[in-house]
């Protein structure tokens, strides 16, 4: 038997959760057509009316929501609720542009706070333990989502926030944290940390839950090894609600994503055509129990495959793969496309840390494409020859991955800022768009 | 016999070098031998010190990435032929020479120079049967 937050809805037939959905779809867009100004202006474009929408079956009719129509909309205009029934905002870490803000109602963070509840139990949570949130708290979906999850399975929270790696691993070692949440690269920055000051034996962690970030399953591995714990992953967006949209359980073989709140599609990127379950393309999610902030056909640009097939855990909810890319931060070099996470698999393929910054420029209508990796103790030699020769083995191994030559450049350990938030891992510097 | 050489990695950038000689003064080590060999973007600090390994320590605290490797100080006469009488010793029985430099002392008028091969013991042992001498971690401080 499994360690669920609610079994009844986690592990329900297929035919249970559609019906469902099928019920909470048509009441959203029956609400936001008649309360959105946005949406209804959408849909009268495209010539659809709420009664169109009977079942998910008609859920390709309704218009793509993208994060420009979020910026457009921006404060207020996707509001479903007077203000005055709102109790809470959280933001993206807005790079480019006008940042997006979510709003939710209480009854929103409930919900929210249940699917991280739902992941902090599928990782083994339980009220005994002691749950370690070092993912930020303010704006950023990552700490409150966890710290509400945690809250709800009565676990003892430690609301760390990002950040003092002092403080983190007293308070680790001193309280005996169980569960670990923050990104993976802090993870493995905590890991590093840990072991330098010989206090391995001294933590009681057994299981973490990493997200907000891409990561690879060999940073699980290396993770799960220096820390002794099991590493889930876990999935989100502060559009859609935050962490816990969708979730890793113990087969580690995808995240389940909480159908019963959010229906998921996956599209041809292009054409913008919906892919039979198997096939790779952009995910798009439909938040059917969002009173506040409710998104529909939310394009989030993240690259998955969706998978119905049966998991061990007895869940029956759909699993998406990790993402694989985003089709905005796929990196175009040379006409080719990068995703950076290649790039760190050959990294760790070859001994070097997941510690790397690539960085592209522009020299004489020419990419150029360089990648910085710091240099290990184990790739250290006093014999120039045998560097220089790990230099060129990793410098063929990521032409044979990319299909174009990358420059590497061996730099000092720690000199790649650490981030205690989410990584900086792409610096383009080329002048793409005349800004 | 052999001595400890300490292999520091440095980026070649303005001060980084400085940078590590601070750590070694501020700590009170003292250099016997300092060689860099180095590409555009990195090198290879290699020292010989009185005491490896607290310099070690020190630069392991500062977040340098640090080797210690066995190397051979050899005694050389000051006089023509004499590196060559070495060279051709390795020559001979087929030891790999990986690099060397040179290596100052004020306690006498020899030359001295730091080899490193691909097999130590096998140089120590024939060095040693061709009458070269080699100095002890003990012998650097005087
Ligand atoms: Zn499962």
């Amino acid at each position: 038997m499994g360690n669920y937050y609610q079994p009844e809805i986690e592990c329900a037939p297929r035919e249970q959760i559609l019906a469902l959905q099928n019920e909470r779809l048509v009441k959203q867009v029956r609400n936001v057509y008649d309360h959105v100004e946005y949406y209804r202006k959408r849909m009268d474009e495209k010539g659809v009316k709420p009664e169109d929408i009977r079942s998910v079956e008609d859920l390709h009719k309704l218009p793509f929501l993208t994060k420009d129509d979020l910026r457009e909309a921006y404060p207020y205009g996707l509001l479903a609720r007077p203000l005055s029934d709102c109790v809470r905002i959280q933001s993206t870490s807005g790079t480019t542009g006008r940042r997006v803000v979510a709003f939710y109602t209480q009854h929103d963070i409930d919900l929210w706070d249940e699917c991280c509840a739902r992941a902090i139990m599928a990782a083994g949570g339980t009220k005994d333990d002691v749950v370690h949130v070092c993912y930020g708290y303010g704006l950023f979906t990552g700490g409150p989502g966890l710290n509400g999850g945690s809250h709800k399975v009565g676990s003892l929270t430690l609301p760390m926030s990002s950040g003092n790696t002092e403080r983190q691993i007293q308070f680790m070692t001193d309280l005996g944290s169980t569960i670990l949440c923050c990104t993976p690269s802090y993870a493995a920055y905590l890991a590093e940390s840990i072991i330098e000051r010989g206090l391995r034996d001294k933590i009681k962690l057994k299981a973490g839950i990493f997200g907000a970030e891409a990561w690879t399953e060999e940073m699980r591995h290396d993770i799960e090894e220096k820390l002794g714990i099991k590493a889930y992953d876990i999935y989100g967006l502060t559009e859609i609600s935050g962490p816990g949209v969708s979730f890793e359980c113990e087969e580690q073989t995808g995240m389940h994503i909480n159908e019963d709140h959010f229906i998921a599609e996956v599209i041809n990127p292009e054409t913008g055509e919906v892919l039979p379950e198997g096939e790779k393309g952009e995910l798009v999610f439909t938040s059917i129990t969002k009173e506040a902030f409710p998104l529909l056909r939310y394009r989030t640009r993240d690259i998955c495959i969706l998978s119905r097939k049966k998991c061990s855990c007895g869940r029956t909810h759909v699993k998406m793969t990790k993402p694989l890319g985003r089709s905005d931060d796929m990196l175009i070099v040379k006409g080719v496309n990068v995703f950076p996470s290649q790039i760190e698999t050959v990294l760790l393929n070859k001994g070097y840390a997941a510690n790397y910054q690539i960085i592209v420029t522009r020299v004489k209508n020419s990419d150029q494409l360089e990648v910085q990796v710091e240099m290990t103790p184990e790739m250290f030699s006093d014999s120039m020859g045998e560097i220089t020769g790990r230099e060129k083995e990793l410098v063929d191994a990521l032409k044979a991955m990319l299909g174009i030559y990358a420059k590497v450049k061996l730099v000092a350990p720690k000199s790649i800022q650490r981030s205690e938030g989410k990584a900086v891992r792409v610096i383009d510097k080329r002048d793409l768009y005349g800004k | 016999m052999t001595i400890k050489q300490i292999s520091v990695f440095v980026e070649n950038k303005l001060g980084n070098l400085a940078e590590v000689t601070d750590v070694l003064a501020s700590a009170g080590i003292n250099m016997y031998a300092i060689s860099l060999a180095d590409t555009r973007d990195f090198g290879i600090l290699r020292l010989i010190v009185d005491d490896s390994f607290a310099a070690a320590q020190v630069l392991k605290e500062n977040n340098y990435i640090v080797s210690i490797t066995p190397v051979l100080a050899l005694e050389l006469p000051n006089e023509p032929g004499s590196l060559h009488k070495a060279l051709s010793v390795l020559e001979e029985n087929n030891i790999d020479l990986k690099y060397l430099y040179d290596f100052n002392t004020v306690t006498t008028r020899n030359a001295h120079l730091v080899f490193r091969v691909e097999d130590t013991k096998k140089a120590e042992e024939v060095f040693g049967k061709a009458g070269f001498r080699m100095l002890s971690q003990e012998d650097l401080k005087g």
